[in-house]
């Protein structure tokens, strides 16, 4: 067995070779195929966006009923939270450890990890990706970090309580949190989980620019394929930058170094300044593969080509590379020179611009189409609506003198969220919902994925549109008990209201996993191309096979050829041939 | 639930509330254009028997527009801030002849300090007050802003104030406040587990009552003594603060 499944790797998984010979391990757990991989990247993100729920749950309690009991919170142990009291260290190491599951292990493996895994291969028309074992690899170092993570919730001294910024000296020095251990697995897991994310990226990357089946060019790349490229080569070179950035933190926590710490000589303005530099490439690894799945999605919605293809992979561009000008816009209030604000304020403001570009063709893509309203279609346009909001909310921000007031408020936790939930989850849903049917053979449930989707757009809007409020009558973020200031307790109606509408938020969620789950094995089944898709992966079996394409497909044309005049029916897939050179002319006349 | 920013209490309210409601404004324009689009479109063109989608691949001039549109608008917005920018926290923004006021951040408290008759801070007359600041109102007052451990924020909502204070560094921040009473400072940056309780009161009197305040050689005795139910004694308070 284990020669064959060596020979298999070793030649890339050649189409003919039957995968029935594989063992159950070497099918489902050590797996080399990218499908298998994306699903297994699926399950472990979908498991701790579950545990970042939890954690905000907690903090909402705290928030909305400061001091009171949770509601069965006396099986916590005395040391987070006496009689279901949450104490005020345990409180920092939810907040920190909510943000640090929410951005590490949920929404960048969800699209990062789950759909550049499952995604590119089966749209470029390749057999796996260009290194299968060390796509394996990836995946089996994202787990242990994910477990180191978790245990630092079971040591002494209690979980990373600096933030998930992990701002220096808080976080270098244990005397300032007495967290010690919590915060070195801190480090150590998000530094295997770095090299997890770089082994990722350089395999997306190479997948990418050598394995395009025939035709494939550049511009008849789907969006979502050119949003994982960009975001692999953010990835690339960010996550280094973090990685060396923790490196530093963790000598300073263990060994006495003291890159980060006054008390010896250390910079604390340093660890921001590396931090953001990885953390604002972060934050477009966080929305613009969402931006380029959602894409896909609405043309397909709108059975309608898109609207300035060539403008959205500028606009994609565009993003990435002015991505990396701006994260002194997380330092207006550090202390930093003044000037350079400034400057971090101008190219702030000019990053708007490619996001609106994209907002302004959805909308054209939409405009005289002809709407389905699928489930990922409706969770597609959520994300349109919300990242609207999140993205002018951050103008407020992005003008310093307004930053004074609102810096470090409810305003930045309602924005970031819009981006974060309204933005990136609503396209993670959608993007679930899209390509269920072609990873388990079986579509989701309508009608439950209706009513999944409706309660949390309501419930979403409800628990974080009021935080802009917050943030305006100067609410600071991470507060344990709001109704210690005076000038914040007559706003303690809102934070209550805001928690019931989370709970139900959150509630909602287990219609979308039991959905999930019980349509796995009880789902209708889907067929090849139950959404009527143009893109490659459609032509495949769902779920394909081990290697994907019995013959390597030709590309005759891009992947948004909807309503075409060519044909009768509303879509035409990349891989058809049509007889003769009506193409060319066809596609000058849409112009 | 409120859209509008408490009553503010400094020269900086003016022009950093000006900026917000600006914003405020343009946004809340561009938010209701995209929705009401979005949702025109999607009620317009849903599906219908027999309705087929335009096959339409874009329009450059369209694109052109709203490309210039946008550039234009964030453009503005952000030199407009520079100004004010700036004016508030450029190097060269503090007011020649600034009343100074030494604050040292440290965990859970606020440690303030005052130049003796001297007018030097840190020489032996300095004066000290714990959690409690006091300031004359029309008086610019720069702070000479320095922490002992974590990273803390100096936060005065009703003043549009706010100042990280890192170990290692001094940093200078001033404002001048415009009406007397008093008001809170917050600690807005996480810096360890009493984070949410560490706050202070601002005082701001009116000159006379200021010099009075000075004065009062009870005050200096009870101050030494780090005792934080110091309060201003021979000080009529005629304004409560407007920070709720």
């Amino acid at each position: 067995m284990a020669t064959t499944a060596t020979t298999l790797d070793g030649i890339g998984a050649h189409p003919h070779v039957d995968a029935h010979h594989d063992s159950f391990v070497r099918r489902y757990i050590f797996s080399t195929d990218h499908k298998i991989i994306g699903i297994q990247f699926l399950l472990m993100s979908l498991f701790f966006l579950m545990i970042g729920g939890i954690l905000a749950m907690f903090i909402r309690w705290q928030v909305g009923f400061p001091g009171k009991p949770i509601p069965g919170g006396g099986v916590l142990p005395e040391t987070m939270a006496p009689g279901g009291i949450v104490l005020p260290e345990f409180y920092n190491s939810i907040v920190t450890m909510h943000g640090t599951f929410m951005v590490f292990f949920a929404i960048m493996p969800l699209l990062v990890g789950v759909f550049g895994n499952y995604l590119i291969p089966v749209k470029i028309g390749a057999p796996d990706m260009a290194f299968p074992r060390i796509n394996m690899a990836s995946f089996w170092m994202a787990v242990p970090a994910g477990f180191i993570m978790l245990a630092g919730f079971f040591v002494e001294g209690g979980h990373a309580a600096a933030g998930w910024t992990s701002y220096a000296p808080l976080s270098a020095n244990p005397e300032l949190t007495g967290v010690s251990t919590g915060q070195v697995l801190w480090s150590v897991s998000l530094i295997i989980l770095g090299l997890s994310s770089i082994l990722g990226s350089f395999n997306y990357i190479t997948t990418i620019v050598n394995m395009r089946a025939p035709g494939m060019n550049w511009f008849r790349l789907p969006l979502s394929i050119w949003s994982l490229f960009i975001t692999a080569i953010l990835v690339l070179l960010a996550m280094p930058v973090l990685s060396g950035a923790i490196i530093m933190l963790l000598f300073d926590q263990t060994i006495g170094t003291h890159f980060f710490r006054p008390d010896t000589g250390g910079q604390p303005l340093l660890w921001q300044h590396l931090f953001w530099f990885f953390g604002h490439p972060e934050v477009y690894i966080l929305i613009l593969p969402g931006m380029g799945m959602a894409s896909d999605i609405i043309a397909n919605g709108a059975r309608k080509p898109i609207f300035g293809y060539t403008s959205m992979v500028i606009a994609i561009m565009g993003i990435g590379f002015l991505g990396w000008g701006v994260w002194g816009h997380h330092m207006f209030m550090s202390g930093m020179n003044p000037t350079l604000g400034t400057g971090f304020m101008i190219s702030t403001m000019l990053i708007a611009v490619p996001s609106a570009i994209k907002v302004f063709n959805w909308m054209g893509t939409i405009w005289r189409g002809n709407i389905q309203f699928h489930v990922p279609m409706l969770h597609s346009m959520a994300f349109v609506s919300m990242f609207v909001i999140g993205g002018l909310s951050g103008l407020f921000m992005a003008s310093t003198p307004v930053d004074i007031f609102i810096h470090d408020t409810y305003f930045i936790v309602a924005h970031l969220h819009y981006v974060l939930f309204g933005g990136s989850l609503f396209a993670i849903f959608g993007a679930i919902t899209y390509w269920y049917p072609k990873m388990f053979g079986r579509l989701m449930n309508p009608f439950w994925g209706k009513v999944h989707f409706i309660l949390t757009m309501i419930t979403f809007n409800l628990v974080f549109f009021p935080m802009h409020s917050l943030g305006s009558q100067g609410h600071m973020r991470r507060i344990y008990d709001p109704t210690q200031y005076e000038f914040l307790r007559d706003l303690q109606w809102v934070n209550e209201m805001i928690s019931m509408a989370a709970f139900v938020l959150f509630a909602s969620q287990f219609i979308f996993a039991a959905n999930f789950i019980l349509s796995w094995t009880k789902g209708e089944r889907a067929g090849p191309n139950p959404w009527n898709d143009n893109g490659l992966e459609w032509s495949l079996p769902s779920p394909p096979p081990h290697g994907n394409f019995a013959v390597t497909p030709t590309v005759y044309r891009g992947p948004y050829e909807y309503s075409s005049p060519l044909v009768t029916e509303d879509f035409l897939p990349q891989d058809l041939k049509l007889e003769g050179n009506r193409e060319s002319a066809a596609h000058a006349a849409g112009h | 639930m409120s859209w509008f920013l408490p009553p503010g209490a400094s020269t900086f309210a003016g022009d950093i509330d000006w900026l917000y409601y600006m914003i405020l404004i343009m946004t809340g324009i561009a938010f209701v254009v995209v929705e009401v689009g979005l949702i025109w479109f999607l009620f317009a063109y849903r599906n219908r028997p027999g309705r087929k989608a335009l096959y339409y691949h874009g329009n450059n001039r369209a694109e052109v527009i709203w490309t210039s549109v946008t550039a234009i608008a964030v453009i503005a917005t952000g030199l407009l801030s520079a100004g004010v920018w700036d004016d508030i926290k450029g190097r060269e923004s503090v007011p020649a002849g600034a009343m100074m006021v030494g604050i040292r951040a440290q965990q859970f408290e606020w440690h303030f300090k005052y130049p003796g008759p001297d007018g030097q801070l840190g020489t032996a007359d300095d004066d000290s007050t714990r959690n409690q600041l006091h300031i004359p109102v029309d008086t610019p007052i720069v702070a000479v802003m320095t922490s002992d451990d974590a990273i803390h924020s100096f936060f005065v909502p009703a003043f549009r104030i706010k100042q990280d204070a890192v170990p290692g560094m001094t940093i200078r921040v001033w404002f001048n406040a415009t009406k007397a009473g008093k008001y809170e400072i917050a600690c807005a940056e996480l810096c360890g587990l009493g984070h949410y309780r560490m706050k202070a009161m601002v005082t701001v009197y009116a000159k006379d009552d200021y010099n009075r305040w000075l004065g009062d050689t009870s005050r200096r005795s009870a101050s030494a003594s780090e005792s934080s139910s110091v309060a201003p004694r021979p000080v009529a308070m005629n304004h409560e603060g407007g920070s709720h």
